[in-house]
């Protein structure tokens, strides 16, 4: 899933500042199973807001919905009666909400409420780790199921890199050393050769560095 | 055992601590409440296991998100006790009480409807 985390209140609070009248929509996503942008943040975001401005005597108006999604058009029109009732809209969805938000309703303002972060997954009750990089071309079979692009600092095909210690990468002490995670695997399996392999030049044209993505399943357009 | 405690403390009951959540303890501020605690069992003796231990780290939280907006983290606390220790209730009510009293009333009003 996608992961983010919430922007600190003092940032949201100076976003929202010159506004009294508000929504905060969260999303029934990815941002609900990472508890930060689901039904029940929407509410601690909003108290937290409501707070901070009675207190500056300066109250605000807050409402709050939650949608289904943020990244699907169908979803985002369930708002269009009500979008203009505020003076902005901040959105506790990825990146991807705000974005989708903006283009359905062009008069209103729109406000990313979190940061997002990676594509991972809950590792223990409360902590999410990144696991992949959205690189568009697959090769963690290589790796044992273990994703250099996404969980090596320098994104290495050939680690480690002379900065691995201890099964720790050079950048801090929390972060495993992925290279090192490999190599153990495949020793453990008796498959150490694999790793003996030459691989082409990987062809980032297919990540980020190719531009703007899009998917198209030729089956399902009309 | 007629103990007394001070009378403004409103005693709002729950089936477990572990019931108390993050929002109810934001609207009681966010309501004017100028201070709110939950006193929970033992660490260890919850009937469901790790009720009081959540709510620990709930009230963390809200007291994180006070200090975040400018008003003091110590309106929200929690307190472990049994139900056995009345004397010790009654203690907890005063202690609280005049911190909150040194602390004064919550800066978080609500304009009076016109
Ligand atoms: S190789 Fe690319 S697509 Fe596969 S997990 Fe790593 S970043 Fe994601
Ligand atoms: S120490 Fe390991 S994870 Fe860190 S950059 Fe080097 S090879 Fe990559």
């Amino acid at each position: 899933m996608i992961v983010a985390d919430r922007k600190s209140l003092e940032e949201i609070l100076s976003m929202v500042k010159d506004y009294k009248n508000i929504l905060i929509l969260g999303c029934k996503g990815c941002v609900t199973v990472c508890n930060v942008g689901g039904v029940k943040e929407v509410e601690i975001l909003a108290s937290a807001l409501r707070i901070a401005r009675q207190k500056e005597e300066n109250e605000i108006n807050i409402d709050t919905n939650v949608i289904e999604r943020q990244c699907d058009n169908e979803y985002v029109a369930q708002i269009k009666d009500s979008v203009g009732n505020y003076e902005a809209v901040v959105s506790m969805a990825c990146g991807v909400g705000p974005q989708f938000l903006s283009e359905a309703y062009r008069e209103q303002k729109f406000y990313p409420a979190v940061n997002t972060t990676f594509f991972g997954g809950a590792v223990a009750h409360g902590i999410w780790e990144e696991r992949c990089a959205g690189c568009g071309t697959c090769i963690i079979h290589d790796f044992d199921g273990l994703c250099p692009v996404a969980r090596c600092a320098k994104s290495l095909l050939h680690g480690p890199c002379g900065g691995s210690s201890k099964g720790k990468c050079e950048i801090s002490k929390e972060t495993t050393c992925i290279w090192d995670s490999i190599v153990s695997k495949k020793m453990e399996q008796g498959r150490l050769n694999d790793l003996l392999k030459v691989r082409a030049v990987k062809d980032w044209r297919t990540a980020r560095d190719g531009g703007p993505r899009r998917s198209i399943r030729e089956e399902l357009t009309k | 055992m007629r103990l007394s405690y001070p009378s403004n403390i409103k005693v709002i009951q729950v089936p477990c601590t572990g019931r108390v959540d993050i929002l109810h303890l934001l609207n009681a501020i966010e309501n004017g409440a100028d201070g709110v605690y939950v006193a929970g069992c033992l660490e260890g003796e919850c009937h469901y296991l790790t009720g009081n231990i959540k709510t620990r780290k709930k009230v963390n939280y809200v007291k994180r998100v006070l200090q975040e907006i400018g008003i003091e983290p110590e309106r929200v606390a929690m307190f472990n006790l049994s139900s056995a220790m009345g004397l010790r209730f009654a203690e907890i009510a005063r202690e609280m009480d005049e911190k909150i009293k040194a602390l004064g009333p919550t800066p978080v009003r609500k304009k009076e409807a016109a």
